[in-house]
């Protein structure tokens, strides 16, 4: 079962091919990681799987529906959310409140429940907290609940992203360098997180630049270079390939975590 | 620039939850001032509650939803304007033609916003600006329907059917209700679904539309809702006065409700009523001080930016985002 599938996709930047039909398949549970080597495309190939770029050419499916070109609030609706490499939290919020308006897309109501509270919304209010106290829970912030967002050190900020991304219930979860800034007991920590995501069913795709992270987290690999794929399969498979040493380094083996 | 989002209380009470009913305690005070001395001060509260309207409105876009609007006063015009024609023209009652003008306002903000609010920044603000500007020319030009810079008087005064509000204290408490509901719908909406997709379009567009949050419809709704504020503020400040000219709703008023905003603090409930009576009251507070009058009240805004940078109601926020919490940086 596809949940994810890119064919042939290709965005260029003027006369630079930052991704270069690029095909792949994800399916509807596990974690794939994109990896590759700076400027290798990782991050415009995100761009455009999350609507923030449209392709040149080339199509995205999501659920087997089209999903090229459409708006990023669209594709949240189609349910496939994004973190951001650079945490993007609402500073202005506390923690829990984050993970509350995480769940936009699972809500209803706007001015009319807002002013006249019927039952309904007041219903929703309750479900929606005890959901966000759960989802802080599971990423180990439920003491820094009523903490504001920027309060939180680094490390703690990225599992809130995490946390928030999970509200909105994606079918699949895109995670843009997660373990950007984290040490390495922060790091363990995020892996066994993203592990117990894909368990409960729900697929994941990393880009990452921790080795250690990828090897020891994700199910398949695929290998970005130049804006081509060079190779895709299980780690330890990836790990020997000869395109991808000579990618990396120019052929020094990687991932000793 | 921060704003708060407040929605659970602490499990525990602090002494210090009671300073947040400072604010509210201050406003009342000089309220109630006004409504027992009468006289001049009673004018001035009266007319700062109009304000406080205006500003109600420009904290929903500006303090919730984090956008720049120079350009409210034209809705504050269309409406004011609607209702000075509807009832000396047309002899209509005083109730209906505010409705009627905060209706058309309503919709022009609509078809106004639509296309300006995908400016962002400091283009929003010259975009907006230029909604203000375009607004005060049609109301001197327009001069078969606002009689130009002559303005239009003999407008009724504030009222029900037969039954009209005409003393300065009957304005005032009509006002003072006014005030109060419209402060207690902006501290409902900061609290519910509709005021979380305001402030998550404050704290991060691209975060916003990663979870599906319709940022630009979101945007629109927020500028519509201030704008109905700011339409309410006209009408009521034409029926209060009894006179309207291009004037009333010029640059003037931009100015005196950002500093109302800024001043009260911008992103809380109780700050645009706060801003609003203070700003109001702080020149005549400085009459004493005769030629230097203006400068005494300079310095005291410049002070209050400086110590109050998010504003007086802010500075006794429960929910000031204060100290790191524990862990490792």
């Amino acid at each position: 079962m596809t949940t994810l599938s890119l064919k042939n996709v290709t965005r260029r930047f003027g006369g630079l091919v930052a991704v270069d039909s690029v095909s792949f398949d994800i399916g509807s549970t596990g974690v794939t990681a994109v990896i590759g080597p700076n400027g290798a495309g990782k991050t415009t190939l995100f761009s455009l799987i999350s609507g923030a770029l449209a392709p040149s050419d080339g199509q995205i499916f999501l659920d087997g529906r089209d999903i090229t070109g459409i708006r990023p609030e669209d594709v949240a609706a189609r349910g496939l959310i994004r973190t951001f490499q650079l945490v993007q939290l609402f500073q202005n919020m506390s923690v829990l409140d984050n993970v509350k308006a995480g769940q936009h897309l699972h809500t209803r109501g706007g001015i009319f429940a807002a002013l006249a509270r019927p039952g309904w919304a007041r219903r929703e209010e309750t479900q929606i907290e005890a959901r966000a106290w759960e989802l802080l829970e599971f990423v180990g912030l439920s003491d820094h609940a009523h903490a504001f967002a920027t309060a939180l050190p680094y490390g703690q900020q990225r599992l809130l992203e995490v946390a928030r991304a999970l509200a909105a219930k994606p079918k699949l979860l895109l995670l843009d360098e997660p373990a950007a800034g984290l040490n390495a007991d922060e790091t363990k920590r995020l892996s066994g997180i993203i592990r117990r995501i894909a368990e409960t069913g729900t697929a994941v795709l990393l880009i990452e630049h921790d080795m250690t992270l990828v090897m020891n987290t994700a199910d398949e690999v695929v290998v970005l270079d130049f804006g081509k794929k060079i190779a895709q399969g299980l780690p330890e498979e990836v790990q020997k390939n000869p395109d991808v040493l000579a990618a990396y380094l120019g052929g020094v083996e990687i991932g000793h975590g | 620039m921060t704003s708060l989002l407040a929605t659970t209380l602490p499990s525990r009470f602090r002494w210090t939850d009671t300073l947040a009913w400072l604010p509210w305690i201050i406003s009342a005070g000089i309220v109630g001032y006004a409504f027992l001395s009468g006289g001049y001060v009673v004018t001035l509260v009266v007319f700062a509650l109009i304000y406080a309207v205006f500003v109600i409105g420009l904290n929903i876009f500006m303090g919730f939803t984090n956008q720049v609007s120079f350009g409210q006063n034209a809705f504050a015009a269309i409406s004011g304007y609607t209702s000075a024609v509807l009832t000396t023209a047309y002899e209509w009652t005083t109730l209906p033609a505010i409705a009627v003008g905060v209706a058309l306002a309503v919709l022009c903000a609509f078809l106004i916003g639509y296309p300006t609010l995908r400016l962002k920044g400091h283009y929003l603000a010259m975009g907006t600006l230029a909604i203000g500007l375009i607004t005060y020319e049609i109301s001197v030009e327009w001069s078969s329907v606002t009689q130009g810079y002559m303005g239009i008087s003999g407008i009724p005064p504030l009222g029900i059917g037969a039954y009209e509000v005409t003393s300065d204290r009957g304005q005032l408490a009509l006002l003072v209700v006014i005030v109060l509901i419209l402060t207690f719908m902006s501290a409902r909406i900061r609290t519910s679904r509709l005021g979380r997709a305001f402030f998550a379009v404050a704290g991060s567009e691209d975060a916003a539309r990663a979870l599906g949050v319709d940022v630009a419809r979101y945007k629109l709704a927020s500028f519509i809702l201030s704008a109905a504020c700011a339409a309410l503020a006209g009408s009521l400040f034409v029926h209060v006065v009894g006179f309207v000219s291009p004037e009333v709703f010029g640059l003037h008023m931009v100015i005196l409700s950002f500093t109302m905003l800024y001043v009260g603090g911008i992103g809380t409930v109780a700050g645009p009523l706060l801003g609003a009576l203070i700003v109001s009251l702080l020149p005549d507070t400085f009459r004493a001080f005769k030629d230097y009058q203006d400068l005494a009240y300079g310095a005291v805004l410049i002070l209050l930016l400086i110590y109050a940078p998010r504003g007086l109601a802010a500075l006794f926020d429960r929910y000031v985002p204060a100290k790191k919490v524990g862990g490792a940086p």
